[in-house]
């Protein structure tokens, strides 16, 4: 070994005031390696990688950078000595340019017109394609992170930290993204690479880290191991196995989409062109797309934030909704779980239990239009319970939760309220494996029991794991459905990239993805 | 060194300390503007604080002063927790005053006993009427109800201005811009032998009630507070945005009529002016000291009469401006202000090593907009 490592750590140990995020953490990054993290939520990794950039600072522990110890006390300093790293929660402002942000996260200044002209060749290089020009606030959650990547890459790196970079992207564009990984590495640069895709992982990595509670539970060579058996050092124990029987056809159709089209309010947004769709009880629909296509425009049409003109273009359990809003549409049933959890399916600075009554305001919680708090607080106990929800109980503010406890509280807390349709975005999105394995399981359950169930993702394993029927939006157009098992990966592939299949898919190839996937 | 490190939780205990070390705060810097000002710091504080309510007589005076704060703050607070910025409660007081004036003028010569209920009344829809403009300027143009409700404040004082002036003044007032004394029938009951405290304390009472009753377990100030601090949230529940501005401009503007009737029918006993010494906007400070909860707020208001009362009580016995009393609400705001940051933060000093807090960069990024709990 003639190169001292890039990156070490040797006892890292960080508390807070309610929980031990590290205890003792030592690990090792050699120059173009590419180091997988692994842990569930709230296992430390973040706050690992925030030591490692300078957002938080270790209460134990030492940090050698090139085989020389370092003090890193701000991202300033982690980005002069060359680490980039990419949040799982975006820092980006939302009324400015996809340039000005990059510009206001680079360290010295930059000709925005020549930094905008840069950002367009660095990403299309790298196969992240972005318009330099565009405000945040229009982007879709796939494309804000990719201006995230976008703006590390331009500050070439020596070390980057991605947190979950590949939850939004298309298979292709992991494809891509993986090349441009490997070419960073060969370059020399390290990464370390947090996911929970367990099969990326043994894909891309050279080595693994495994976190459990704050500690290493173990290392390995992800090469080396199957996706179980490095599930089960995350979790420690045997994952449920999602079943999946087939589905019924022959349930009513408990939600219609006909012809819907409508032109987005967002300038940069994508039309909804004549979009029909329908969804039996009894089974799981399932929108693939890459994002950006029309998903957001489609579920605020479906959820009732933006009703139609025209009552008769949505239909739920039989009953024109187009133009009711959304507490209207859950009175006939419609559940819905929305992608931004805080802010949107929760309020931050509320309790749980004040959470709960956001859509249970109209059912047991309340009684003429007054709160029975006693109710209240055993529904969301009841959500807590059932879902394994890990929290400081009923009075957590939301935001005191990690991005899969609010997931599994606002997943719990729509199931708990009786739904007879369910409309679900990105359901496991930053999810740790067990509780995304437990949440598909859920919502299998739930078909089982008769609801109909839409799911939006672009996690194409998920989809292909859980539902009865595939279909793909691009720009604005959904495709026929296909039934799950009898299409193939590539086939939605080709669909995802505006293509079209020639034929209905043939009825007997084998479903690949359906046994590959998760564990 | 002094440092500030984010807090993981806000402080439940410092959201109430907080006032309590603002006044603190208040008290050492007014007895330092008392010592520059030549006083001896005792004496005046004595005077400022201790005499004004030292016998019945004061402590009445303390409750006729503190009951139209506390009652325009409760009404405030309804909106102020929904993020409807309702700044104009002066003007809604005058409009509210004009109105149950214009009913108790017009019934002049009437001993019935529905004068009084027919003027609070009036009063309470006067002050509708004017938040009632804000509240349609948003909801229809997304107008700013700041800018509007505030501007409005000094259109309502033009008004009542030209009335006592002009068609209502009292043609045997020597000229004064000031209408008639209203009837007995018109006149607010004192409660208290040997005080002005009058009924209109009452009305307050009430309110407070009310407001409490509302805010706790009322559905509709639930969603509001969900529009206030996560709009987005609130849209994705299908709750209604138009119906929390109009509610939260509304409830502002009642109180405020209300508690305009109750000056005119109370202690003034007349239209004039001025007719507020500045209820309407110290009632804000009231609102916040009191952290928008009923209960805050009526500590809140007694604390503000106390300061009315004392800037009287040091310009006659200091011989010191009346501009006293505004530095007092001045550095209490201030203070206020500054002190709301350790809910969020704590101090602590260089030497021993600070415990650094998780400062996500998101955090940073977007600022979240903190309601008043």
């Amino acid at each position: 070994m003639t190169s001292p490592p890039r990156l070490e750590l040797r006892g890292i140990s960080k508390y807070y005031p309610s929980v031990v995020a590290n205890e003792d953490v030592s690990l090792t990054v050699m120059p173009g390696e590419i180091h997988a993290l692994l842990g569930e939520n709230g296992a430390g990794k973040s706050t690992l990688m925030k030591a490692v950039y300078g957002v938080v600072k270790p209460d134990k522990g030492q940090i050698f950078w090139n085989g020389e110890e370092v003090h890193i006390n701000s991202p300033a300093q982690a980005r002069k000595l060359g680490i980039g790293m990419v949040f799982q929660h975006f820092s980006l402002f939302d009324t400015l340019s996809v340039t000005q942000n990059i510009s206001l996260a680079m360290d010295d200044k930059h000709h925005m017109g020549k930094l905008a002209k840069r950002i367009e060749e660095v990403s299309e290089s790298y196969g992240l394609p972005l318009n330099p020009h565009r405000l945040v606030h229009d982007l879709s959650v796939g494309e804000r992170q990719r201006v995230e990547i976008v703006r590390c890459l331009l500050q070439e790196p020596r070390l980057l930290i991605m947190d979950e970079p590949t939850s939004v992207l298309t298979p292709q564009a992991v494809r891509k993204l993986f090349e441009t990984l490997r070419r960073l590495s060969d370059e020399g640069c390290s990464i370390l690479y947090i996911s929970h895709k367990l099969e990326e992982i043994r894909e891309l990595c050279h080595s693994a880290t495994v976190l459990r509670a704050g500690k290493v539970s173990g290392t390995a060579d992800p090469r080396q191991e199957t996706a179980k058996s490095l599930a089960e050092m995350m979790v420690g124990k045997e994952l449920p196995i999602c079943e999946h029987p087939p589905a019924r056809t022959d349930g009513a159709e408990l939600l219609v989409v006909r012809q819907l089209s409508r032109q987005s309010e967002d300038p940069f947004g994508t039309d909804l062109k004549d979009v029909g769709l329908s969804v039996r009880a009894g089974e799981i629909f399932g929108i693939a797309g890459v994002s950006g296509n029309g998903q957001q425009e489609l579920l605020y049409a479906l959820s009732g934030e933006k009703p139609s003109k025209d009552a008769a273009e949505i239909l739920i359990n039989g009953q024109p909704a187009g133009r009711m809003n959304p507490a209207q549409r859950r009175k006939l049933g419609l559940r819905f779980v929305p992608e931004e959890r805080l802010g949107r399916g929760a309020v931050p600075p509320m309790s749980l239990s004040y959470n709960a009554l956001l859509t249970g305001h109209d059912g047991e919680m309340t009684k003429n239009g007054f709160i029975h708090h006693g109710r209240m607080r055993d529904f969301s106990l009841n959500s807590i319970e059932r879902f394994n929800v890990k929290c400081g109980g009923p009075d957590a503010e939301a935001k005191s939760l990690s991005g899969g406890n609010v997931q599994k509280y606002i997943v719990g807390r729509e199931l708990l309220l009786n739904p007879e349709v369910l409309v679900i975005s990105q359901p496991t999105w930053g999810v740790d494996v067990g509780a995304a394995s437990f949440i598909r399981q859920t919502l299998v359950d739930l078909r089982e029991k008769g609801v109909a169930i839409l799911v939006v993702s672009e996690e194409l394993d998920e989809l292909f794991e859980i539902c009865d029927r595939l279909a793909v939006i691009h720009h604005g157009k959904l495709s026929e459905p296909y039934p799950a098992r009898a299409i193939t990966l590539d086939e939605i592939g080709v669909l995802m990239g505006g293509g079209s299949l020639a034929q209905t898919a043939p009825a007997d190839l084998p479903t690949t993805a359906n046994t590959e996937a998760h564990p | 060194m002094i440092k500030l490190t984010p807090r993981p939780q806000p402080s439940q205990q410092m959201l109430w300390l907080s006032p309590l070390l603002a006044i603190a705060l208040m008290l050492v810097v007014g007895m330092i503007v008392f010592t520059l000002l030549g006083q001896n710091p005792l004496k005046a504080f004595h005077a400022f604080f201790i005499e004004p309510v030292n016998d019945l007589y004061g402590i009445g005076e303390l409750f006729i002063k503190a009951s139209p704060l506390a009652l325009i703050a409760l009404g405030l607070s309804v909106g102020f927790r929904a993020n409807v910025w309702n700044i104009g409660a002066e003007g809604q007081l005058t409009m509210g005053a004009i109105a149950a004036g214009g009913v108790a003028l017009w019934f002049y010569d009437s001993e019935s006993h529905f004068v009084l209920p027919l003027m609070l009344i009036a009063g309470a829809l006067g002050g509708m009427l004017w938040a009632a403009i804000p509240a349609f300027l948003r909801t229809r143009f997304n107008t700013s109800e700041i800018l509007v409700s505030l501007m409005l404040v000094y259109v309502a004082e033009l008004v009542l201005s030209w009335l006592v002036h002009g068609p209502w003044r009292d043609p045997d007032g020597f000229g004064f811009p000031q209408s008639k004394q209203f009837s007995d029938s018109a006149l607010l009951p004192v409660l208290l032998e040997g005080t002005r405290a009058h009924a209109g304390l009452l009305i307050t009472l009430v309110a407070l009630a009310v407001t409490y009753v509302f805010l706790r377990w009322s559905v509709v100030a639930f969603q509001m507070r969900v529009a206030g601090l996560a709009p987005r949230a609130a849209d994705y529940a299908g709750f209604n945005a138009k119906r929390t501005i109009w509610i939260g401009l509304l409830a502002g503007g009642a109180a405020a009529g209300l508690a305009g009737t109750s000056e005119i029918a109370g202690p003034i006993g007349q239209l004039s002016i001025p007719l507020s010494p500045g209820y309407g906007f110290a009632a804000i400070i009231v609102a916040f000291v009191g952290r928008l909860n009923p209960i805050g707020i009526l500590l809140a208001s007694l604390l503000m009469a106390l300061l009315y009362l004392g800037g009287e009580s040091a310009q006659m016995q200091l011989a010191l401006p009346a501009a006293v009393s505004g530095v007092f609400q001045g550095l209490l705001l201030f203070f206020l202000l500054a002190t709301d940051v350790l809910i969020n933060f704590r101090i602590s000093w260089g030497g021993g090593r600070p415990k650094p807090a998780a400062a996500a960069p998101q955090a940073v990024a977007k600022p979240v907009m903190e309601g008043e709990q």
